[in-house]
């Protein structure tokens, strides 16, 4: 109803230009967490080497927001083409539970060859899991809130079939290397998260993927008449998202070395779209920022140690996450933005009264 | 009801109207007096700044300084809602209506008739249909969903909604854009009957003519500022076009004539041939030969099936019958993207929902259709884009200062410079542009008319498209006349060719050849 085109509101100088980046707030608050848990615990930010590791909190901030890092950065560019993908837990479930299976009736669960095979057909899974929400979208034409709300809901269920309804466990070294191990003083699974994460944000941003990607999520009509594949696109990035989730499944099952249908990642899906919010990508489509969403990814990983560093139950995680959230989009959004510059402008000067 | 012969007071009063948009003024030290009785029509060019004028009356665009008043009492514009409030009603350029809503409810929102229990739905359905009948739309259902209509339609659907309060001010921004002639003279009876009852109306137009049919008064801006105020009864129209651009009005003159010199020359060899191309309910199958070199023009009224031809031969809609053919061989277009890699390239008529990205720079924008042609591996550096981005900057008078900023900000005629740059950036053989002119002011015009005679003279096979058949008799070589989605002939221009001579080509098919009942 009101005005909604006001001018941005004009803060002088560097310090106007830093406060106004999209992604100073996000960092403020990631900021912020960590100096809250400095302040509890003093040793909170130290890291120390033991046989070979690197051992200290941050480092497990870094291990444990692994497989929400890779879920993020396929829903990121799902959103970007104004797309949302919910199945992501149900893939995450199926590619656990698929890869232990298979380990666990192998002949030799401890050979490295059953371990790549089993990550191998866990992966081709959930890329055709991708693929077929994909294809519902870009081809038949289902809005995406729905297409993958039906993977969401059969997904756990193809889990249980998978796992036979049992938590299945394994013993497999190599297995558990991709979720536990460490590999140059760094755990393994934030090697592969934080390397597939860069790949893809170099990939956006030195190839043309990037500016499609914002196009198709802009105007998709005017994209296509211009001769972009809309289709291939929104295909291509559902895909993907599959692929990474089945990635993150991997890690979170390699992490607790066990399948469980129906808790393997639950309710990531709704992590994933608040750290792609928090980083400032709308979802409307469009412009999108990888550098928020690793940003966004790292302030829930933080959270959620931080409440069980402080001794509350993780049962209220979800009620700090919820203040972090509102804190954060708060910031973000333009109306409170605007309110903020004018009551900073309005005490120097006040001649904008009227004549 | 003011009587017409004293000049009343005014009702809307603007002065000093200094608005700015991300550093630049916009516009400077304006003053509007818009007076019961009487349209005032606004012109200029496109940047001009007769929207940022609007939106500063009806509140949608922030003042830095300056008064505005009403009925003599200042007020601070807040909201479209105010406004109307305030009797103060408006036409947007593009319709902003809700396609999912009533045809009756996009009408009447915000003022459905009430009772004492929720709304009565049958009186709101009658007053729509009232404001429609106005309009002459008496045989559009208010029942049916907004999204069915015709673009046109949709126009008159939203000059509806602003005149269903009777309004004291009625601001119509380019209503008549999307309209073809009968439609658009209905609407300025309308006008003239609203003025007669003492309403007071602001009207933008880029038709000089209907400027001059339906004002009083004339009010002329360039570069944010007023440069001239007339009665329009007093004012030649070569004088109002030159206080508008400048300059120029003699280039006109003498594109028209180096392009009839070109009519004589030899056309080249026939690039792409559409034969019985045609699509059920969409277009009749239709033969059509472009030639190497030649501007084929595509005339007929809105609906005739010229925008369809164009589709179907662009791959932005598929046929279903007839062949396509392309440098002698047949070719099935199955995207856009696909008649790309042929260099058949189409801009659409419709500039904002299938034209411009609106959230991508202006440099992004030109490179588009290129990169897409390219693949996302192989990314244009920033050197070639440089490139690109530099060759269309002089060619279609662009601002550099414009490349970095989203393309949304710009006014309509850069985005269809814009647009051309992208389609031009592919080094099409086949350019096939419907409605590029459309809505933007005579220098950009002249600007895309220009460009449009060179290409041809490059050897591009060219398809112009127009609601204004002068434009289109001015740069055609060839014109294939539609009508009621048929084909119904092809002139050869040349000096006996005029407006009147495709005027009357329609007017006397009485389509016995008779497209299929089934629509």
């Amino acid at each position: 109803m009101s005005a909604t085109s006001a001018p941005p509101p004009r803060t002088a100088g560097r310090l106007g230009a830093v406060t106004s980046h999209t992604l100073f707030w996000p960092v403020v608050a990631l900021v912020a967490l960590l100096a809250a848990n400095t302040i509890f615990r003093p040793s909170f930010l130290s890291v120390s080497v033991l046989n070979g590791h690197l051992f200290g909190s941050p480092i497990d901030i870094l291990r444990n927001c692994a497989p929400l890092m890779l879920v993020a950065l396929g829903m990121t560019l799902v959103i970007a083409t104004r797309g949302i993908d919910l199945s992501v837990g149900a893939v995450v479930a199926i590619a656990g539970a698929v890869a232990l299976s298979f380990i666990a009736t192998a002949p030799e669960p401890e050979a490295i060859g059953t371990v790549l095979t089993a990550i191998g057909i866990a992966l081709v899974l959930s890329l055709l899991l991708g693929v077929w929400n994909g294809f519902l979208v870009s081809v038949v034409g289902v809005q995406p809130i729905i297409a993958t709300l039906i993977l969401m809901t059969a997904g756990r269920g193809i889990a249980m079939l998978i796992t036979q309804g049992q938590i299945t466990t394994v013993t497999s070294a190599p297995f558990k290397t991709l979720g536990a191990g460490f590999w140059l003083g760094l755990p393994v699974a934030t090697l592969v998260a934080f390397g597939v994460f860069g790949l893809v944000s170099f990939l956006t941003r030195r190839t043309a993927l990037g500016m499609l990607v914002e196009a198709v999520g802009i105007n998709p009509s005017a994209s296509r008449l211009a001769g972009v594949q809309a289709r291939t696109i929104v295909w291509t990035v559902f895909a993907l998202a599959g692929l990474f989730s089945g990635l993150a499944g991997l890690i979170l099952a390699s992490n607790v070395m066990a399948a469980d249908a129906n808790n393997a990642g639950l309710f990531i899906e709704l992590d994933a779209i608040l750290a792609v919010v928090i980083g400032g990508t709308s979802l409307a489509g469009g412009k999108f920022s990888l550098s928020g969403t690793f940003v966004g990814v790292l302030i829930i990983a933080t959270l959620t140690l931080t409440v069980t560093n402080l001794g509350i139950s993780p049962l209220v995680t979800p009620l700090f996450k919820a203040l972090v959230v509102a804190a954060v989009t708060l910031a973000q959004s333009p109306v409170v933005r605007r309110k903020l510059a004018e009551r900073a402008v309005r005490r120097p000067s006040t001649s904008k009264a009227v004549a | 009801m003011a009587p017409r012969t004293a000049p009343a007071d005014p009702v809307v009063e603007m002065y000093g109207i200094t608005v700015e948009r991300s550093g630049t003024r916009v516009l400077d030290d304006v003053d509007l007096l818009l007076r019961p009785g009487e349209v005032h029509a606004l012109m200029g060019e496109n940047g001009a700044g007769k929207s940022t004028l609007i939106g500063a009356l009806t509140g949608t665009v922030p003042i830095l300084a300056g008064d505005v008043l009403v009925d003599g009492a200042p007020r601070t514009p807040e909201s479209v809602a105010r406004s109307r409030a305030e009797g103060i009603a408006t036409v947007f350029q593009e319709s902003h209506l809700s396609p999912h809503l009533t045809v009756a409810e996009n009408v009447m929102i915000g003022h459905e008739v009430r009772r004492w229990f929720g709304i009565d739905w049958s009186s709101t359905r009658e007053r729509a249909s009232a404001a429609l009948a106005a309009l002459g739309l008496e045989d559009v259902d208010p029942r049916a969903p907004l999204e069915d209509l015709s673009p046109a339609t949709k126009q008159l659907v939203a000059v509806a909604r602003a005149i269903v309060l009777e309004p004291r001010v009625l601001v119509l921004d380019e209503p008549t854009s999307s309209l073809d002639a009968a439609e658009a003279s209905r609407l300025l009876g309308v006008v003239r009957r609203l003025r007669d009852q003492g309403a007071a109306v602001l009207f933008v137009s880029h038709f000089l003519e209907q400027v001059f049919e339906v004002s009083d008064r004339l009010t002329v801006l360039r570069g944010g500022r007023v440069v001239a105020e007339y009665r329009t009864a007093e004012v030649e129209r070569a004088e109002l076009i030159s206080k508008m651009i400048g300059e120029d009005i003699d280039a006109l003159q003498a594109l028209h004539s180096e392009r009839l010199s070109h009519h004589y020359a030899q056309p080249g060899e026939v690039t792409l041939r559409a034969a019985s191309l045609g699509r059920r309910g969409v277009l009749e199958p239709t033969d059509v030969e472009l030639s190497r070199g030649e501007v084929v023009g595509f005339a007929g009224l809105r609906g005739s099936g010229r925008t369809e031809l164009a589709r179907l031969m662009s791959g932005v809609e598929r046929p279903d019958r007839g062949e396509l053919w392309f440098d002698g061989a047949r070719v099935q277009l199955r995207s856009p993207g696909a008649a790309l890699r042929y260099r058949i390239a189409m801009s659409s008529e419709n500039l904002r929902d299938d034209g411009i990205v609106a959230g991508l720079t202006v440099r992004q924008n030109i490179v588009l259709a290129l990169q897409a042609l390219r693949g996302w591996t192989r990314p244009l550096s920033r050197g070639e884009q440089d490139a690109i981005v530099d060759t269309y900057l002089d060619a279609l008078r662009l601002s550099p200062d414009d490349l970095d900023r989203p393309a949304g900000e710009l006014s309509g005629g850069t985005q269809q410079k814009v647009l051309l740059a992208r389609l031009l950036a592919t080094r099409p053989h086949v350019l096939i542009l419907d409605e590029p002119t459309r809505g933007i002011d005579i220098a950009a015009k002249l600007d895309i008319q220009r460009r449009v005679a060179r290409l041809a003279g490059e050897g591009v096979a060219v398809v112009f498209i127009s609601s204004e058949l002068e434009e289109v008799v001015r740069l055609s070589d060839r014109i294939v006349v539609l009508k009621d989605r048929e084909k119904i002939g092809e002139l050869s221009n040349g000096p006996g060719v005029t407006v009147d001579t495709i005027v009357e080509m329609i007017a006397a098919d009485t389509g016995e050849a008779g497209p299929d009942a089934e629509g």
